[in-house]
């Protein structure tokens, strides 16, 4: 019954906000943003940004090559040939030479931007998952929730975020998963707080007010009111975050603490090769290079994005 | 403000003890017997049961932390299996060194981030405001282990003008042999932060210079560098001055990943061959030292920056 008076009241509110729309039609600029909507026109804002979309073009060419991985002419990156062990960068069959273990790194680098790139990506995603659910939560209910929730982030907080990540790693051990899972849980705090703050926000609200009055249930306003309206702080700072977990996942990897060797991974590969810059520079150039490079664009692109989403630097 | 720095040292409380809590829960949870990784893989299973019990590891969880907690207050943090040295002893030995990396650094990173954020925000939407712009981004993007291989291969191997590794030569000390091992460690530590203070100070110039009461001091003929100097730099300290102390943090942290790089001597080195030794009672002792210094450093900065803005209320 509930559920029929909402939908009712809904078709009035949508009748009453068409009939203001037609009342409108003369405003060009109403119109502009009823035919784009507002992702569009931030969209194509972002495009006339050079450097964002500079680092999305990056961004796309080394994400591709890391997918296409397995069809492109690579070697296998985990096939040794003592005989042609730190070979320089334009070495024949080697374009950009090979490592310790005579194991070509082009192919190595390639598929090891498979794995740090993943580990990023999935790494800001369960961060970004649970910090949203903790900070919905402790936004929209308040009182218990939102203190014991925010007690245990300020604690979290309470360590610099590397120490954090280290001393989850020194509990479960060290490995590609744990890393994983230890600067996902440190990147809780971050998205918490955001989601908190702006549920904040929208639940005092005319708009989630009428919703409530209307007898719409709390899982319905959160879902379809309270957290669109946290989107776009969300994702400008899951952009940026992208960029450090990916940092953060090949430093430990780089500590001996996130994966192992053999693996083909750029903090793993860095380390390895640190052991032979007096003779084989390049060895460790190659990987540090292609996690800069990764950096840098996600950091253009999260740049780009904050300036088309976020409301405080309009 | 004496009843506000009273209010936030209780407020610490708690967020001191949480962070206790959170250090030993996260080696209680750590699969593995201490136990059985003290005494080796040969033990006995009685010497394994008396061991547990000299240690109170057969005591419920909740005593066990109270035990430990105690210890802990009284300066009594355990002994390193792997050193067998008493663990606060051994902390306070190499914090020295970290602490001397996380200052230089900090130093080069006020330095150069305040200089490089005036200039750029001086020269605003210029050419060299655009460069100084690219620089610094890299400067934030540059993974720090990275930079601290390239600048070994540079300026410790080609060019052979400073050491790449050690605090100092075999058999030596002095002033002069430590800071020539502390230039290329500190560069890159301090990179990524110099690249935020510089970031932090241009905006916070730029969002100053956009004041009536500077518009006016322009009106009134006053040259650009008074204006720059005098007018505004002062005031676009106050949020430079909080992100400087955000930072001291991070760096004492992240001086980690440098201190390997440049088998520098510090508590980070420490910690992860103690990592992979397994030696909990020394990690957890690290990670406790680290993680109280930070909430500390924070705490004095929130004060120093309660002091310096007069709008912020201590209430």
């Amino acid at each position: 019954m509930g559920n029929i008076n909402r939908d009712l009241a809904k078709n009035e509110l949508l009748d009453s906000r068409e009939t203001s729309s037609l009342e409108m039609k003369n405003d060009s600029l109403s119109q502009k943003v009823k035919k784009d909507g507002p992702w569009r026109v931030a969209a194509k804002k972002m495009m006339r940004d050079k450097a964002a979309v500079t680092g999305l073009i990056l961004l796309t060419i080394i994400i591709l090559l890391s997918v296409l991985a397995p069809v492109l002419p690579l070697q296998d990156p985990e096939e040794t040939d003592l005989v042609n062990r730190l070979k320089p960068p334009g070495t024949e069959g080697h374009i950009l030479g090979t490592d310790e273990l005579g194991r070509d790194l082009l192919s190595r680098l390639i598929w090891g931007g498979r794995i740090s790139i993943f580990v990023g990506f999935v790494a800001v995603g369960i961060a970004l998952l649970f910090g949203t659910i903790l900070g919905l939560i402790a936004g929209y209910f308040k009182r218990f929730f939102d203190t014991v929730i925010m007690r245990i982030i300020d604690v979290l907080m309470a360590f610099p975020y590397v120490l954090l990540a280290i001393a989850i790693i020194a509990a479960l051990g060290p490995g590609l998963m744990n890393t994983m899972i230890a600067i996902s849980v440190v990147g809780i705090p971050y998205y918490a707080r955001i989601v908190r703050g702006s549920t904040l926000t929208f639940r005092e609200m005319e708009f989630v007010m009428a919703e409530r009055a209307m007898g719409a249930n709390h899982f319905h306003i959160i879902f379809h009111h309270i957290l669109p309206n946290c989107l776009p702080p969300l994702i400008v700072a899951a952009s940026l975050d992208v960029g450090w977990m990916i940092l953060a996942a090949s430093g430990m990897s780089f500590l001996g603490l996130g994966a192992q060797p053999p693996l083909a991974e750029w903090g793993v590969m860095l380390s390895e090769g640190r052991k032979f810059i007096r003779v084989a520079p390049h060895v460790s150039l190659f990987p540090g290079l292609a996690i800069f490079l990764v950096v840098l664009s996600l950091n253009l692109i999260g740049d780009g994005l904050r300036d088309v989403l976020d409301p405080r630097t309009k | 403000m004496l009843l506000y720095v009273l209010k936030r040292l209780i407020a610490l409380i708690p967020v001191l003890l949480g962070v206790t809590i959170l250090v030993f829960s996260i080696m209680h949870l750590s699969p593995g017997d201490p136990a059985k990784i003290i005494l080796g893989p040969k033990a006995t299973e009685e010497s394994l049961m008396q061991l547990r019990a000299d240690l109170g590891l057969d005591l419920p969880v909740y005593k066990q932390y109270i035990n430990w907690i105690s210890n802990v207050l009284v300066g009594d943090w355990g002994r390193s299996i792997q050193l067998k040295m008493e663990v606060l002893p051994l902390i306070i030995d190499r914090f020295g060194a970290t602490l001397i990396l996380t200052a230089a650094s900090i130093l080069l990173a006020g330095v150069f981030g305040i200089v490089f954020g005036v200039i750029a925000a001086a020269y605003r939407y210029t050419f060299i405001d655009r460069l100084l712009m690219i620089l610094i981004l890299i400067g934030f993007c540059i993974p720090v282990f990275w930079l601290g291989i390239l600048l070994q291969i540079e300026f410790g191997l080609k060019r052979e003008w400073l050491p790449i590794s050690g605090m100092y030569p075999p058999g030596q000390t002095g002033m002069l042999e430590l800071i020539k091992h502390l230039i290329l460690p500190a560069i890159s530590l301090s990179m990524g932060s110099g690249a935020v203070i510089a970031r932090m100070t241009r905006s916070s110039m730029l969002e100053v210079l956009e004041q009536d009461y500077i518009r006016t001091a322009y009106a009134k003929g006053i040259r650009e560098k008074k204006v720059i100097f005098k007018h505004s730099l002062k005031n676009a300290f106050i949020p430079v001055i909080t992100v400087l102390g955000m930072q001291i943090g991070f760096l004492l942290a992240g001086a980690v990943l440098v201190e390997i790089v440049f088998s520098w001597p510090g508590i980070g080195t420490l910690m992860i061959n103690g990592i992979l030794a397994r030696d909990f009672p020394l990690v957890q002792g690290i990670i406790l030292f680290v993680a109280t210094a930070y909430v500390l450093v924070n705490l004095i900065v929130d004060i120093i920056y309660a002091f310096l803005d007069p709008r912020i209320s201590y209430e």
